[in-house]
């Protein structure tokens, strides 16, 4: 039972992230290397913000997402429109060195030091009991929360708005979805915000439970098999890839040794990328395109 | 080959087209090089040793990285990876057997190209964006198998190594180790300049243009992309046996995925698609660290800034990427032809008429 319960944090945890990963290849045909550095960013965006706003939790954790949001486009804006038409490496490196130089600033600004979010806004992380012999963390059972409403918006935002249509348009063709008058840019730097926004909520919620510390990057970076393997550009297929993830990291940790836990997603993925290297539901002429 | 800079210099035979080294100018200014190179040693300070013995040793790194990614096209993050598998080969073979170097050498080597072959399997079905991820999970395995190792043995934080050495007489001093080190990067050089001339590098440059038409053209796409990854992937292992040799030390630590992104940043600093790139871009990054760290002092804020030193070369370093990124994606060597453009034009350079490209 409490296997499970694991499962179900760390496939919400891989899902929450790997979505941006799926919004901006989606989108954009970039994969971006930076989320966990933008994801580590938006932590620090709460733990600044709750220093700022003491005593508004509530006002705190806006303003942070807002932060999140803001940051995302000004990637696009400074960076990342520049790299368009660009070869693929070029952009993903470009995504690489950004990573690199938001890591190096973060450590200039906050230092080394764990730092604990929850603690500042004045909230405690509760352990609360499901069934007979499993807990969850409230902030677990915040990040299953948040998952499934994330993942609910995007899909209403996706199928319902007028921007979401057009965002899907500009990921099938964006020449003709340029030509019927969608502006490129705006799509992509909404892309870019959305991703860092589920990005940074998902950093959010990870420094909350265990702390803010430069470890977080690796998680990012383990995610992103989960959005490959339920196919790149596919929101679904991101939410199935992660609990593959999430269920064989949990079990092989569990069952057969710790040391696994950071290769595990990368032999799924090897294998996947030997199998059906287009993921679960992704497209399968993507592969050409890239 | 490449294009004639002298002027009154012709070409008339298929031999000097494809001569290293065409007119007397060049030779000469080799050769001056050359000497440079040799003399050095005995006049340069410990540090500035030290320094010339991790460039040539990254050279052979990035060069090996600039054959696979800059000339036949293949996508690799997984360079760290096959470092740390020729340095753990080395190491392993050390500990467990007592190995000289010449034995963990060739080890390194063999393990080099089958990791390599293992590399490449991928790339016959995948591309761009895919092959540079399934190499970046391979790099993860190759780490984890190296950690597992590690703890397994009780070397938790790290084996160490002995220098090598033939009898009496081992590598230790910092002026041994840049001639062994220099003799190897001379060689892979050279290696490589003579195979992208061959049959082979020409095949690599063709599936980097276009693998269908290279195909039509008779290559075996296959076969050149399996190559690559081979002949890259042995440099590369010999590189981390010499690595591990050097250092004295082999751990899972010193082969992060930082260390990927540096030798992928000489590739693209120093220009793409070009021997003299990769050595350029491995100079600037190798000294990059020591030129921040010079800057610091120059301003006074060594003092400020002591205990976050490290952070500062981070976020330097990712900003140069950047910046080489958006405005000189030729990188260095991009800059060093138009230098060499206009001292030769000059003083009578014309500008282009306007929209003339």
């Amino acid at each position: 039972m409490q296997l499970a319960v694991n499962i179900a944090v760390l496939a919400s945890i891989y899902a929450l992230i790997s979505c941006g990963y799926v919004l901006i290849y989606r989108v954009s045909r970039v994969l971006s290397l930076a989320h966990g550095e933008l994801m580590m960013l938006g932590a620090y965006g709460l733990y600044a913000t709750a220093s700022l706003f003491s005593g508004q939790p509530l006002v705190a954790v806006a303003a942070a997402l807002a932060l999140s949001l803001l940051v995302g486009v000004l990637v696009y804006v400074a960076l990342m429109w520049r790299m368009t038409g660009e070869s693929v490496l070029a952009a993903v490196l470009a995504t690489i060195a950004l990573g690199i130089l938001l890591r190096g600033a973060m450590i200039l600004m906050f230092g080394t030091q764990t730092r604990h979010p929850l603690e500042e806004l004045g909230w405690t992380n509760a352990s609360i009991e499901v069934g007979d012999d499993a807990r969850i963390s409230g902030v677990g059972l915040a990040l299953v929360l948040a998952t499934t409403v994330c993942y609910g918006l995007l899909f209403a935002f996706l199928r319902m708005t007028r921007w979401g249509i057009r965002m899907r348009a500009a990921g099938q063709n964006p020449l003709l979805a340029a030509q019927r008058g969608i502006g490129l840019h705006v799509i992509y730097a909404l892309a870019w915000g959305l991703a860092t926004l589920t990005g940074g909520l998902a950093g959010m919620l990870i420094a909350s439970d265990a702390g803010l510390e430069s470890t977080m990057v690796v998680i990012g970076l383990k995610a992103f098999p989960a959005a490959l393997v339920g196919g790149l550009d596919s929101l679904a297929g991101a939410l199935l890839g992660s609990l593959v993830i999430a269920t064989a990291e949990v079990l092989m940790v569990y069952y057969v040794d710790p040391l696994l836990s950071d290769v595990v997603p990368f032999f799924i993925l090897l294998a996947m990328l030997v199998v059906r290297p287009w993921g679960f539901f992704g497209s399968r002429e993507e592969l050409d395109r890239v | 080959m490449s294009v004639p800079r002298a002027s009154g210099y012709f070409r008339t035979r298929y031999e000097r087209d494809f001569a290293l080294l065409d007119t007397r100018t060049r030779k000469a200014s080799l050769a001056a090089f050359a000497v440079m190179l040799v003399v050095y040693p005995f006049f340069a300070g410990p540090l500035a040793m030290d320094l010339a013995n991790q460039v040539l040793l990254g050279a052979i790194g990035a060069i090996a990285l600039m054959l696979l990614t800059g000339y036949a096209g293949q996508i690799s993050l997984g360079h760290a990876g096959l470092l740390a598998a020729g340095a753990f080969a080395t190491g392993i073979l050390y500990k467990e057997l007592g190995a000289p170097f010449w034995v963990t050498l060739p080890a390194s080597a063999m393990v080099g190209a089958a990791l390599g072959l293992i590399f490449g399997l991928p790339s016959l079905r995948l591309r761009g964006l895919y092959l540079a991820v399934s190499t970046l999970a391979l790099h993860f395995i190759v780490i984890y198998l190296g950690s597992e190792y590690e703890t397994k043995r009780g070397f938790s934080t790290g084996i160490l190594i002995d220098p090598p050495g033939i009898g009496e007489w081992t590598v230790y001093d910092p002026r041994a180790w840049y001639f062994v080190l220099l003799i190897a990067a001379a060689a892979t050089v050279l290696f490589s300049l003579n195979l992208l001339r061959s049959k082979t590098g020409r095949a690599w440059r063709a599936i980097h243009g276009r693998e269908a038409v290279a195909g039509a053209l008779g290559i075996s796409v296959h076969r050149a992309k399996l190559t690559a990854f081979v002949v890259s992937s042995v440099l590369t292992s010999v590189a981390g046996c010499l690595f591990a040799y050097f250092r004295g030390f082999v751990s899972v630590e010193a082969f992060s995925l930082f260390l990927t992104i540096q030798y992928v940043a000489m590739v693209i600093i120093g220009g793409m698609g070009s021997i003299l790139g990769a050595i350029l871009g491995t100079v600037f990054v190798t000294l990059f660290p020591y030129f921040i760290e010079w800057l610091m002092d120059a301003f006074g804020l060594t003092d400020a800034l002591s205990s976050v030193v490290f952070a500062v070369n981070y976020s330097a370093f990712g900003l140069a990427m950047v910046l080489f990124l958006v405005f000189e994606p030729q990188g260095l060597v991009g800059i060093w032809r138009r230098m060499q453009a206009w001292l030769l034009l000059w003083p009578f350079k014309q500008k282009p008429l306007a929209g003339a490209k």
